[in-house]
């Protein structure tokens, strides 16, 4: 049905940390392999090899360069972005649905498509303004980040892996998946610590993931200090303690 | 975004059909009673305007993956605009079939209602296509006030020189004219406001607020991918701005100015052809341009990431 259900009281979804994300395309790559391979539908690719490859995924990391801020005193640095689904609360890319093969699940919130009843109409994917939608050309349906729901709900894996694939990938933990309608989940405990942001909430889908945002860097002021310190007291030692001292 | 030729042909000529059973159903409704069973001028509005109208649904259908499940878009009309255009295309059809049809009752007592309900259900078709776009908050140049009327207008025009152009008794024409000549420039202006107001403010996002930064500023690093994926193809489209000013000039050549010349001649000599049929050829291409724009020149949120 593309009308939402009333809001769960479970709302499953991932906690990406841009501090810790190193771009590797871990996440991208074993999405890719996973739902490529498992069954609530393969992700398919239009043309795999050759000159111009062209292919479905789920999951794509963005890097960009952030530039200095003079106001917060952050360096310039670069930032890893991965984009999939954020599994929001109120998605239009549900509701505008004409076949009801777009859905929200009201028993824990994902979003999903049922790709027996998808017409490929590609209007949800305009609907997102996220880019989690991707059409495939290859079988006239729709496809999206379906949260691993046969892998998260999949008793014949051990209890370790009912994990996204993608979250289980990432090498440098940079994502996290649980209940974020519990506030007393790990996921929900770390958006509260870090100050965990929903991207572009005043479209109102009102998303379920979380990006933390990197943490505060150290500034240029204290390579300053230290170097004056260094001509001060010219001992290693005491540039150590000075250093850990100040923390 | 992506201005795939069958969503374009589809709002374009359908527009025109929607637009010509609306003029017909408010002529028959609310015109004088002498003119109400016009032996050919309203049997064959209903035919054209069916002809138009079936065109573009079957163009529609290219634009869709899997277009034998068709049947299953009329299912969500409580959430979907397109679902509701569809049942409104069906319903609008009926009408139309009805107009038509034996009947068990004296065609003269159900013909004004019936007719009334072919405009009103010709105009909720309209709207509702125009709400498929007008609906979507990812793409502002779409979520702007003045989409449903431009989409409304397109089709009174288009579709009233249609009609106009129909074999039409003189007090008619009489009263046709002069509306569709207001009609036209009011397009024109229309449209020259909304590309006004698009070109000054494309986005209202930026690239911060995308990636949940709003007070950083993010130039990108590195593309996710080396080739392009359906995201760059379908919401990535760019169109030069050379281009687009062309393409401009053309639109309001071909649906404002050669129709208001037109109209002027065919007052002017008393003589509808072939002054409107020339005058709708020029405004079907006109709108077909401007529908053309009105795709390419939307910028997708999603572009932001990239
Ligand atoms: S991120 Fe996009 S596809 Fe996912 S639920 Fe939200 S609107 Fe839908
Ligand atoms: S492409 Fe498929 S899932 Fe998306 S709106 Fe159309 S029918 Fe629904
Ligand atoms: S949750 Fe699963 S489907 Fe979604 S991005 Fe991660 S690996 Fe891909």
């Amino acid at each position: 049905m593309t009308a939402l259900p009333p809001p769960s009281k479970k709302k499953l979804g991932l906690v990406i940390d841009l501090d810790t994300c190193v771009g590797c395309h871990a996440c991208a790559t074993s999405c890719k392999e996973w739902n490529a391979g498992g069954i609530a539908g393969p992700l398919t690719d239009e043309r795999p090899y050759g000159k111009d490859p062209q292919g479905v995924w789920f999951n794509r990391v963005h890097s960009y360069e952030l530039e200095a801020d003079a106001a917060t005193k952050q360096p310039a640095q670069t930032l890893h972005f991965p984009r999939s689904c954020l599994h929001c609360e109120t998605p239009a890319c549900v509701t505008v649905c004409p076949t009801g093969a777009s859905y929200k699940r009201a028993e824990d919130g994902i979003v999903l498509v049922d790709e027996d009843k998808c017409i490929g109409c590609k209007l949800c994917s305009w609907a997102c303004p996220y880019g989690a939608r991707e059409y495939s050309h290859v079988e006239g349906v729709m496809k999206k980040c379906t949260l691993c729901v046969d892998r998260i709900y999949n008793d014949k894996l051990d209890e370790i892996d009912r994990q996204p694939a993608c979250v289980q990938a990432c090498p440098t933990r940079a994502r996290h998946f649980g209940d974020l309608g519990d506030p007393d989940s790990d996921v929900s405990k770390l958006v509260a610590e870090r100050g965990g942001v929903a991207l572009m909430p005043e479209l109102g889908y009102q998303p379920v993931n979380r990006y933390l945002p990197p943490r505060p860097r150290r500034t240029g002021d204290d390579a300053t200090t230290d170097d004056a310190s260094q001509a001060d007291t010219g001992n290693l030692a005491q540039r150590w303690l000075n250093r850990i001292l100040k923390r | 975004m992506n201005p795939a030729l069958s969503v374009i042909l589809f709002t374009t000529l359908s527009g025109t059909g929607y637009g010509l059973w609306l003029w017909l159903g408010l002529r028959i409704a609310l015109g004088p009673r002498a003119y109400d069973f016009e032996p050919i001028g309203w049997f064959f509005a209903l035919l054209l305007g069916a002809v138009l109208t079936t065109i573009g649904i079957v163009a529609s259908l290219w634009h869709l993956g899997k277009p034998l499940r068709v049947w299953r878009a009329f299912t969500q009309w409580r959430t979907s605009w397109m679902s509701r255009e569809g049942v409104m295309a069906v319903a609008t059809l009926a009408v139309a079939v009805l107009m038509v049809a034996p009947l068990p009752i004296p065609h003269e007592i159900v013909q004004r209602p019936l007719a009334a309900l072919l405009a009103v259900c010709a105009l909720g078709t309209i709207c509702s296509t125009a709400m498929i776009y007008a609906s979507l908050k990812p793409i502002p140049a779409w979520r702007h006030p003045l989409v449903l009327p431009g989409y409304i207008g397109f089709a009174l025009l288009t579709g009233g020189l249609a009609f106009a152009a129909l074999p039409q008794p003189t007090p008619v024409l009489r009263f046709a004219l002069p509306v569709l000549l207001v009609l036209t420039i009011a397009m024109a202006i229309l449209k020259l406001a909304y590309w006004r107001a698009i070109d000054a403010k494309p986005l209202p996002q930026t690239r911060g607020d995308a990636i949940g930064l709003p007070n950083r500023k993010p130039s990108v690093f590195e593309r996710p991918h080396t080739e392009a994926n359906y995201l760059t193809k379908e919401m990535g489209f760019v169109v030069a701005r050379k281009h687009a000013r062309k393409m401009r000039v053309f639109s309001l050549l071909l649906f404002a100015a050669l129709p208001i010349l037109c109209i002027a001649l065919a007052i002017a000599t008393s003589r509808p052809w072939p002054w409107l049929d020339i005058a709708t050829l020029c405004a079907i291409c006109g709108a077909f341009l401007e529908r053309w724009l009105f795709f390419a020149q939307a910028k997708h949120l999603v572009t932001l990431y990239y």
